[in-house]
């Protein structure tokens, strides 16, 4: 990244009043919008875009994740986009010039039961054939990868082993998101804050802008990134989406010493920690049952999340929680995303992300990116239409994806 | 944590309930006439409204039985619901 030359930081991105029309508007600026408009420009030269943000940028669930990436999906659909996002993720603090602490210190997934033992030596092998870095690990070589994990047989739920993916790992969610406005800004795009579409300009079945709290934006082709509000903006339209809204809460600790160089997950005892490099401990488990758009969620998610990491990891018991919070994730049938040509033409979908949205951030940005580019479905998006739900083609992924969606 | 008034035991916490989703959702009385967008709908797709939303939940630790319940998705705040009651008596 280049040093500013003078005292005051330059801000990263031009505060911008809206134009009439773009060719494209993308609605919602967290990870996808913002990485969907920049490969937009980068990679398809269309630089006349909008990206319309209802709060501040990058601060609804890109500012509320765990951080992690990782490809190690079960089955074909799932691996070609979320192992296209990791290839991206290796390459993005190059090609975007500017930090965003891309560390692949691998994700390991536990098995406690025989059953997760079958799945997850599949889900390995399954990896494999689709040229992923996976490993099935023992629990004499994860106590050795993570020594403060308690891989005694006593255990209510004994690590039996445990997949591994080198590769895997975290970024700072943050700096991803001021990264790719950052590149975008450079690139001609507007990214307007304080910008909620309440609705869309129509002709017919075609989508020919949007209704703002800054008036009416004319465009071309529309772009939905709104996770957990996508269903009410499609509603506006009359369309009704497969999807429901809940919260997923996370939350961390007090800054620690360094204890954990590696992602630990746990399917059966629903948790995942890792630690960043500041030293908090960052925790995450599923979601809350109910529908919610509150941003929080219930206590016992938390309550239940902290007493699987403390059974795991016994010297968390000593840590104090520093905060907890709350997103709202649009979860699907099948737990997978939807990339989407639309009833409307000019309207296209990426929602339905859920839990897993973080770490596809630039695969669904390239491969949504792509879609709008040319009014089809990127080759990786053909699995992830709206219309797999009429054809019964679901992409059965909920539940073997190392980690229940 | 919250605080749910199950018809029948009164109010008690969330952690004793499932949550049942939409409510008043039925099986089509005539299944061999829908074509498969018709089954697509009433198979995967739900109301998910921001605001108030009419849901099913079971006191599963508790009585075991299903209730309809209204609450608002944006502030989780439930209000009394006059068909349940009614079906009270």
């Amino acid at each position: 990244m280049t040093a500013p030359t003078d005292g005051e930081p330059r801000p990263l991105w031009r505060r911008r009043t809206p134009n009439a029309r773009y060719d494209v508007v993308i609605v919602g600026s967290g990870g996808h919008g913002l990485a969907t408009a920049y490969y937009l420009a980068a990679h398809h030269g269309i630089t006349n875009v909008a990206v319309l943000e209802r709060g501040w940028l990058a601060g609804g669930n890109m500012a509320r994740n765990t951080c992690i990436i990782r490809s190690n999906y079960l089955v074909d659909a799932s691996a070609g986009i979320y192992e296209h996002a990791l290839r991206l993720w290796e390459g993005l603090e190059d090609e975007l010039d500017y930090p965003m602490q891309v560390s692949q210190r691998g994700v390991l997934n536990l098995a406690h039961t025989t059953h997760d033992v079958r799945e997850s030596v599949r889900r390995v092998n399954a990896n494999q054939l689709n040229g992923i870095d996976s490993h099935w690990l023992t629990t004499d070589e994860v106590a050795k990868l993570v020594p403060i994990l308690d891989t005694s047989a006593e255990l209510r739920h004994p690590v039996l082993g445990a997949t591994y993916q080198p590769r895997a790992g975290i970024a700072r969610h943050d700096h991803v998101a001021w990264a790719l406005a950052h590149a975008a800004d450079r690139l001609g795009v507007h990214l307007i804050e304080d910008c909620e579409v309440t609705g869309f300009q129509r002709d017919g079945d075609r989508v020919i802008g949007v209704h703002t709290s800054q008036g009416p934006i004319g465009a071309d082709r529309v772009g939905l990134c709104a996770a957990g509000h996508t269903s009410v903006l499609a509603s506006t339209l009359g369309l009704r989406l497969p999807l429901q809204s809940h919260p997923l809460q996370a939350l961390v600790s007090e800054l620690l010493e360094p204890v954990l160089d590696t992602v630990v997950m746990s399917n059966t005892v629903h948790v995942y920690v890792s630690q960043v490099d500041k030293g908090e401990l960052v925790l995450g488990a599923g979601i809350d049952a109910y529908n919610g758009y509150g941003q929080r969620g219930s206590f016992p998610i938390i309550g239940n999340q902290i007493s699987a990491a403390v059974a795991l990891f016994p010297i968390f018991a000593r840590a104090h929680l520093l905060r907890t919070w709350g997103g709202i994730v649009d979860i699907s049938p099948d737990a997978s995303p939807i990339i989407s040509l639309t009833p409307f033409q000019g309207l296209y979908l990426n929602a339905g992300w859920g839990t897993g949205g973080f770490k596809a951030t630039p695969g669904a940005g390239a491969v949504f990116a792509d879609t709008i580019a040319h009014d089809r479905p990127h080759p990786l998006a053909v699995p992830y239409t709206l219309d797999r739900f009429r054809t019964g083609a679901l992409i059965d992924e909920h539940g073997a994806a190392a980690v229940a969606h | 944590m919250l605080l749910i008034a199950c018809p029948w035991c009164g109010p008690r916490e969330e952690v004793e309930f499932r949550y049942g989703g939409q409510a008043h959702l039925h099986h089509p009385t005539d299944p061999w006439t829908l074509d498969d967008a018709q089954w697509a709908e009433y198979l995967f797709t739900r109301d998910n409204p921001e605001g108030w939303f009419t849901e099913r939940w079971c006191h599963i630790h508790g009585c075991r039985q299903w209730f309809v319940a209204e609450r608002d998705t944006r502030t989780y705040e439930f209000r009394p619901n006059p068909a349940e009651e009614a079906r009270r008596g």
